[in-house]
């Protein structure tokens, strides 16, 4: 039924970034719609809103588990799903489209078996489909962390995966 | 500082209402009735469904009026209602609700009664105007009590008002966005698996078929025609100032008679009244309560009655756990009853026995499963169904409610006092306790039995009544928002009550999630838990067996078989225990 991606990353939360949240709720707790500025700081702490994130945020807000979440996931802004140690962003501007965006993503995701805007269970690849990356010449264009990937053909993208595996 | 007075027109009628006033209500106070859907009054006024917009002289748009204050700006303006922009918007507007609406009303349990269907009947909508993408969402049926199947919901979001504004619970809400928006708790759960109470109020502000009970009618048709099993109902004091509703009787009448008629012809072997459980849980939780007060036991006692409320404590205040009545609630006691005293006084074994509570009460279909509540070693109570579901049996049946005559309660588990009947209100569980422990501790007959000091809907209530020489400081609370704000007051030191009763509903449970649902108009403009809390008083008052401990069955119960209340037995019979749940 859900259109919303839950992770199944298990969360690695340190005692530090605990802290650091803490820090920020006891701010955000006697602000006027406290809740956005809570989520935009625990996100930047943590990279994501994981359920162990968002419960301390309901706690410490005085407000439900489903009230935090329901903001979580109106806004695009906040996501629910960390980013992979490899962090696969393709192209889908509209040149990197017509030359077959969307088949690489498809590749990507029956590899990894995960939808865009997912995360691999081992927290190793995550997938995005991204806006227009300003590379057009090079369409169909993706980019693995730092390394861009220019020109790309739908059979090429097992063996890059497996460089990283 | 008095009110500034604004004047307006509203469809050429001028109107003068105080600063600050919505054009809704405005509207009504010159008599125009401006259709609604996601508007609820006191918790759920968000403009957000569009139904409610009126044209008003110089805005640039429609405004929804359920939100649009009539302020300084607005004096001397004209306001229309009824125009043919308001009257294609609105029509538009439900038309695009429909568009992704799942339209098998033949099916719907809220045919007729839905105030969608009702829209789309006045503002001439045609359903199937805009055909697209509709939404696919599988029925949640995760729990023992409710449905939720988004396909017919609305996103009007009353229901998320009603678990928060009532009951402060917040378990469910809006998921997502645009499109893609849906009710539904955090990360996707299902309902089981939150800290829901169970309280069914989503269910009785829900316009559409989006959210109902589960239903377990088939399960009662089935135990009636097993002729290997006797089988017994018993029906809740708040549902007979409720049934009336569902065959066109005005709110607040009593069909006593007629509901018990109804059921014999049915084919139930005994019809039984809770409220003769009720008078036993006054002599139980009465004795209780003197037991902790003489002996320094854990105070203040909180009721047991309500199931939501218990459920509440457990998962939001575990650490009133202590203070808990251990007394069941008057449902787990009748079906103890019956399959322990009863059950040997006919002779059978109480496998051969099936007790079908009639409550106004979701929550009750959730607590006959609870751990502990099995005096006989199987469940208490087998089947428990709703005033709606009762009257679903009726109309199944073919019988013609109205035309029946009245009957009385079966003997011996169908005699009640008043005392049992007004535990169906908000104050009528300690109304009826005071009646009992003051002439306990005084052994005098109390002068006054209308206590009315813990009567009415309001929230909180308060009193003090001196008894054997004490005084006895009681509360009392209906509606969870309101019994978080005492507990909180007792648990910060700021309140020393020894004695506080809690309905999970506002009001109690006159206006239970199991009870008659009534439209947001109706809601919007009548006092609907008074009304059927005023039958129930009325009733009270024309009885002569008004106190719990004069009840003959009651008297006859500890003589023959308990023993004296509390005691060794009565507690392995009539009292339960309490856990520790998680606060998601």
């Amino acid at each position: 039924m859900s259109k919303i991606k839950l992770t199944k990353v298990p969360f690695k939360g340190t005692a530090e970034q605990e802290a650091q949240l803490m820090e920020k709720l006891a701010v955000c707790k006697n602000m006027k719609g406290g809740l956005m500025p809570a989520l935009q700081s625990a996100q930047e702490i943590y990279g994501y809103l994981p359920i162990e994130v968002q419960r301390i945020i309901a706690k410490e807000m005085g407000v439900s588990l489903e009230e935090v979440f329901g903001v979580a996931t109106f806004y695009s802004q906040f996501t629910l799903n960390p980013q992979g140690k490899y962090q696969i962003s393709i192209c889908m501007g509209t040149a990197c489209y017509v030359k077959g965006a969307g088949e690489l993503v498809d590749k990507c995701k029956e590899i990894l078996k995960i939808d865009a805007g997912e995360c691999t269970e081992d927290g190793k690849f995550s997938l995005v489909a991204t806006r227009c990356i300003g590379c057009c010449g090079l369409a169909p264009v993706a980019t693995i962390n730092e390394h861009v990937y220019g020109k790309l053909a739908v059979s090429q993208i097992p063996d890059i995966l497996k460089n990283y595996q | 500082m008095e009110t500034k007075m604004i004047n307006v027109k509203i469809n050429g009628k001028p109107v003068s209402v105080p600063k600050g006033t919505t054009i809704l209500d405005a509207a009504r106070q010159a008599g125009i009735k401006i259709p609604t859907l996601c508007y609820l009054r006191d918790i759920n006024a968000i403009g957000a469904c569009r139904v409610c917009v009126v044209e008003v002289q110089g805005a640039r748009s429609l405004v929804a009026s359920c939100v649009f204050p009539i302020d300084e700006s607005m004096e001397g303006k004209e306001i229309y209602t009824n125009s043919p922009k308001v009257l294609e918007s609105r029509k538009t507007t439900v038309e695009l609700i429909l568009s992704d609406h799942n339209k098998n009303c033949l099916s719907c349990v809220r045919n007729l009664n839905c105030e969608l269907q009702t829209l789309s009947n006045e503002l001439g909508c045609n359903a199937a105007n805009y055909t697209g993408a509709m939404n696919s969402y599988k029925p949640d049926v995760s729990t023992a009590y409710l449905v939720r199947d988004n396909s017919k919901c609305v996103l009007c979001r009353r229901c998320v008002a009603a678990c928060k504004q009532y009951q402060a619970v917040a378990v469910i809400g809006p998921n997502a966005r645009g499109f893609d928006t849906h009710i539904g708790c955090a990360f996707e759960s299902d309902l089981n698996n939150v800290s829901c109470v169970a309280c069914g109020q989503c269910i009785n502000v829900c316009p559409t078929g989006a959210l109902r009970e589960k239903d377990d009618t088939d399960e009662v048709l089935a135990a009636i025609a097993d002729k290997s099993k006797y089988v017994i109902a018993a029906t809740a004091p708040s549902v007979r100032v409720g049934l009336g509703e569902e065959f066109g009787y005005p709110i607040g009448t009593n069909v006593e008679g007629k509901m018990v008629t109804a059921l014999k012809m049915m084919g139930f072997d005994d019809v039984f009244d809770v409220n003769m459980t009720a008078d036993l849980t006054i002599l139980e939780e009465g004795t209780e309560l003197l037991n902790r007060l003489s002996n320094n036991g854990k105070l203040p006692m909180l009721t047991s009655c309500s199931p939501a409320w218990i459920k509440f404590v457990e998962h939001y205040y575990p650490e009133f756990i202590p203070n808990l009545s251990s007394c069941k609630s008057p449902q787990q006691m009748m079906g103890a009853v019956c399959k322990t005293y009863y059950a040997e006084k006919l002779g059978k074994d109480p496998k051969d026995i099936v007790v079908v509570s009639v409550m106004p009460c979701t929550a009750k279909k959730f607590e006959k499963g609870r751990d502990d509540q099995s005096a006989a070693g199987i469940p208490d109570i087998d089947i428990a169904i709703t005033t709606r579901e009762l009257a679903r049996l009726i109309r199944k049946q073919g019988i013609d409610f109205r035309s029946l005559p009245d009957s009385q309660f079966d003997a011996p588990l169908g005699i009640a006092s008043g005392a049992g009947l007004i535990f169906g209100a908000t104050g009528g569980v300690m109304e009826a306790a005071i009646r009992t422990v003051y002439e306990i501790l005084e052994r005098k007959p109390l002068e006054d039995l209308d206590l009315v000091a813990v009567r009415g809907t309001k929230g909180i209530k308060e009193a003090s009544v001196n008894m054997g020489g004490k005084e006895i400081k009681v509360a009392v609370a209906s509606g969870l928002a309101n019994a978080k704000e005492l507990l909180e007051k007792v648990k910060n030191g700021e309140a020393d009550y020894h004695f506080i009763e809690i309905m999970s509903c506002p009001g109690g449970c006159v206006n239970g999630g199991g009870q008659p649902i009534r439209t947001a108009d109706e809601r919007n403009n009548l006092d609907i838990k008074a009304l059927r809390a005023k039958a129930i008083y009325d009733t009270d008052k024309a009885m002569s067996l008004r106190k719990s401990h004069e009840n003959p069955v009651v008297k006859e119960l500890y003589e023959s078989y308990f023993g004296k209340p509390n005691s060794h037995k009565a507690h392995e019979i009539l009292h339960t225990k309490y856990v520790k749940r998680d606060n998601y």
